[in-house]
């Protein structure tokens, strides 16, 4: 399956077709994510803090999830398990199939290395390190020897993203945006079932913002499944689905049909245009 | 395949941080420059030694009395002199290897003539002494048979002695006091140098040792008989073969201990060498002290470099890391950083060497094991003062190591 994966997605480097996951309901695909009564508590000396207390959920692949909540709603426990980072004090977390809250902590960074990709609020890409050599880093702890060109597979990463002519480009050099493009390529590079982002647009201006979504919304037209946590509507206007917790339960999950994030660009370009056509006139 | 790609990925971070990979690796480039350049000099020390020993003769045995084991207490070497001139005789007569046999006896007095008086040491040796110590004439000649057969009052300058009494003119054919003895000068020998002990040996004067033994002194013990074989691949023989006579010529039991040593030029300078070693060892284990805190300011500076890069970790450990795969990393900085340190510290270390001697004019040696030992000693310390650091490093949360700023 992760052959078809990486056909999907080469194929969709190449021609940016997007025959897979436009008109097909959901519940038609495998699950990706399955949880059951999900429990995460956090002991502190005498107090203890239920962050988790019993969450079901399954995401499929193909879907586009935006987890929302106050803050200590529990949005970022949930990630750190799903994502491997974390096991849960109790209930069942099945990735792909796998039960991984049985693994060891090896196996845990393997299944990280390679069936899932994180993007992060604050980037978190390897200072004074090119943007290649960064997308590059997974491949560098792939123990299945997968891909055997790792500068090519990183180039190509980058190109999907955008980002194919700015290969030698240090973060600092790059913007904010940027530089989450460049980490998402980094989430791309081992073809994972999953791309995880905490917040991946809060560190970014609303522009900048719609720009990532659209990329977000792009790679999911092409079969990548996406959960983003996010607690801005902004953000969660452009998932299908999205899901509330509160208190570390879920008390909300529906789908929605997307704004379209290019839409919404080409509106803002137009806007900025007639801004720019009015501007001289307004000055005299 | 992983490891050289970590390998690459530590090269790059040392290769990043200029600053932070000079400091943590100036402790070992010290300590280890110090090591070189102490064992530089005790090396240095020892060849010479060893060439000052091939220069003492050819082919060269000396026999000493030996010392005396009476109910398991040693008498300490020389207690009994249990040396003879017949024992010179009989190896003369019976040995297949020997080519030449001197007895030598010692007197020190008071030597009057040419411009004043000087003090020296009159070896009474035989016709067969400058060749076993491979001496030179500058001038005159050697004694011969005859005037050893009947103890003539002939003399053999050294170099020393001729320059202080006859510092204008050729002291040969001139006639000195030795202990109110009026003695003729023959000839003088030519410069030897010094002994690895220091003393002079030129400041000393050839006699026929009848002469000596009879016209020159009251003392008559022979210090030492030396001995010399045709060539160098006897020399091993012949000591086994003079053990024999010996023995018979002292008529010792089979149960006795030899009372006498046998020693060739290998051995003397072996002796020799025994101290300088012992100094040697000593003024490495001082240095290494250095290369020990030079170690400790590694893991200091590693542990340092583990609390501000634990996002860095972080980052790795949640894009699929394992413990083992950051543990290996830091292992590797570490090694590649006391290793390049400890190759810098040999550099620094023959270049150190190098300038000492043309300072102080000591000569320093650096061989080539040393200067493995000294890196394998550095990569060990690598090894030893990164585990702790890079351990450290992979047992890190990857949760709270992300969160870490
Ligand atoms: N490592 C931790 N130790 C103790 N309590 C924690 C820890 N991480 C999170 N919590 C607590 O768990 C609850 C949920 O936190 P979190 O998942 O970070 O919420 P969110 O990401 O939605 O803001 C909060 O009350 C928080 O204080
Ligand atoms: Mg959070």
């Amino acid at each position: 399956m992760q052959a078809v994966d990486a056909a999907v997605l080469v194929a969709a480097a190449v021609s940016d077709s997007n025959i897979l996951g436009k008109h097909r309901l959901m519940s038609d695909t495998k699950p990706v994510v399955e949880v059951t009564g999900l429990r995460k508590t956090y002991v502190m000396g005498k107090t203890e803090v239920h962050a988790l207390q019993g969450v079901d959920m399954t995401i499929r692949q193909g879907e586009l999830v935006a987890i929302m909540g106050t803050s200590g709603s529990g949005k970022s426990t949930m990630m750190n398990i799903i994502g491997g980072l974390d096991y849960p004090s109790s209930g069942t977390y099945l990735l792909d199939g796998i039960e991984v809250n049985k693994l060891g902590k090896n196996e845990l960074a393997d299944i990280r290395n390679q069936k899932i990709g994180f993007v992060f609020q604050g980037f978190n890409l390897l200072a004074r390190t090119s943007a290649v050599e960064n997308v590059e880093l997974p491949l560098l702890y792939d123990r299945t020897h997968k891909i055997k060109n790792h500068r090519q597979a990183a180039i190509d990463s980058l190109e999907l993203v955008g980002l194919g002519d700015r290969t030698d480009h240090h973060p600092n050099e790059l913007s904010g945006g940027q530089q989450q493009r460049v980490a998402i390529a980094r989430a791309l590079v081992t073809n994972p079932s999953l791309i995880l982002a905490d917040e991946p647009t809060g560190n970014l201006d609303s522009r900048t913002t719609v720009e990532v979504m659209q990329l977000f919304q792009e790679l999911n037209k092409k079969g990548i499944t996406i959960i983003l946590v996010t607690h801005e509507d902004e953000v969660s206007r452009y998932a299908k689905r999205i899901v509330v917790l509160r208190d570390g339960r879920i008390i909300r999950d529906e789908t929605q049909v997307p704004d379209s994030a290019s839409d919404d660009i080409a509106k803002l370009i137009l806007k900025q245009k007639r801004e720019m056509e009015t501007a001289p006139v307004s000055a005299e | 395949m992983r490891a050289t790609r970590l390998i690459k990925v530590a090269l790059k971070s040392i290769v990043k941080n200029k600053m932070r990979t000079l400091l943590t690796m100036l402790g070992i480039i010290i300590g280890v420059g110090a090591v070189i350049v102490m064992v530089a000099i005790g090396e240095g020390a020892q060849s010479q030694i060893a060439a000052q020993i091939q220069n003492l003769g050819t082919n060269m045995l000396v026999i000493t009395p030996g010392s005396s084991n009476a109910g398991g207490v040693s008498q300490g070497s020389g207690s009994f002199n249990r040396l003879k001139d017949t024992d010179a005789d009989k190896i003369m007569a019976e040995s297949a290897y020997v080519a030449g046999v001197s007895p030598v006896i010692f007197t020190r007095t008071q030597i009057v003539g040419g411009t004043g008086n000087w003090r020296s040491t009159i070896h009474g040796v035989t016709i067969d002494y400058p060749v076993i110590r491979n001496w030179e004439l500058t001038s005159g000649r050697f004694f011969d048979a005859s005037e050893q057969r009947t103890g003539k009052k002939v003399l053999v300058l050294g170099a020393t002695i001729a320059e202080n009494l006859f510092p204008n003119d050729d002291p040969v054919g001139q006639r000195v006091l030795v202990r109110n003895v009026p003695v003729e000068v023959i000839g003088v020998l030519a410069k030897k140098g010094q002994t690895p002990e220091g003393n002079d040996q030129d400041d000393v004067a050839l006699a026929p040792y009848l002469t000596v033994q009879r016209r020159l002194s009251n003392f008559t013990f022979i210090r030492q008989i030396l001995a010399n074989t045709y060539s160098s691949n006897d020399i091993e023989k012949a000591q086994v073969e003079l053990k024999a006579i010996m023995r018979e010529a002292h008529g010792l039991a089979a149960w006795e201990p030899d009372d006498f040593e046998i020693k060739n030029q290998d051995q003397l300078s072996e002796a020799a060498q025994g101290t300088t070693e012992v100094m040697t060892m000593l003024l490495a284990a001082i240095a290494s002290i250095s290369l020990l805190v030079g170690g400790i300011g590694i893991m200091n500076i590693m542990l340092v470099s583990v609390t501000e890069r634990t996002r860095e970790i972080g980052i790795r450990m949640a894009i699929g890391a394992r413990g083992s795969d950051v543990l290996t990393q830091f292992l590797i900085e570490s090694i590649v950083m006391s290793i390049f340190g400890g190759a810098l510290g040999v550099a620094i270390g023959i270049g150190g060497a190098r300038i000492l001697a043309s300072f102080t004019g000591w000569s320093t040696a650096v061989s080539p094991e040393i200067i493995f030992i000294a890196l394998a000693f550095s990569a060990a310390v690598g090894i030893f003062f990164g585990f702790y650091p890079a351990r450290k490093a992979a047992s890190l949360n990857p949760i709270d190591a992300l969160r870490f700023e």
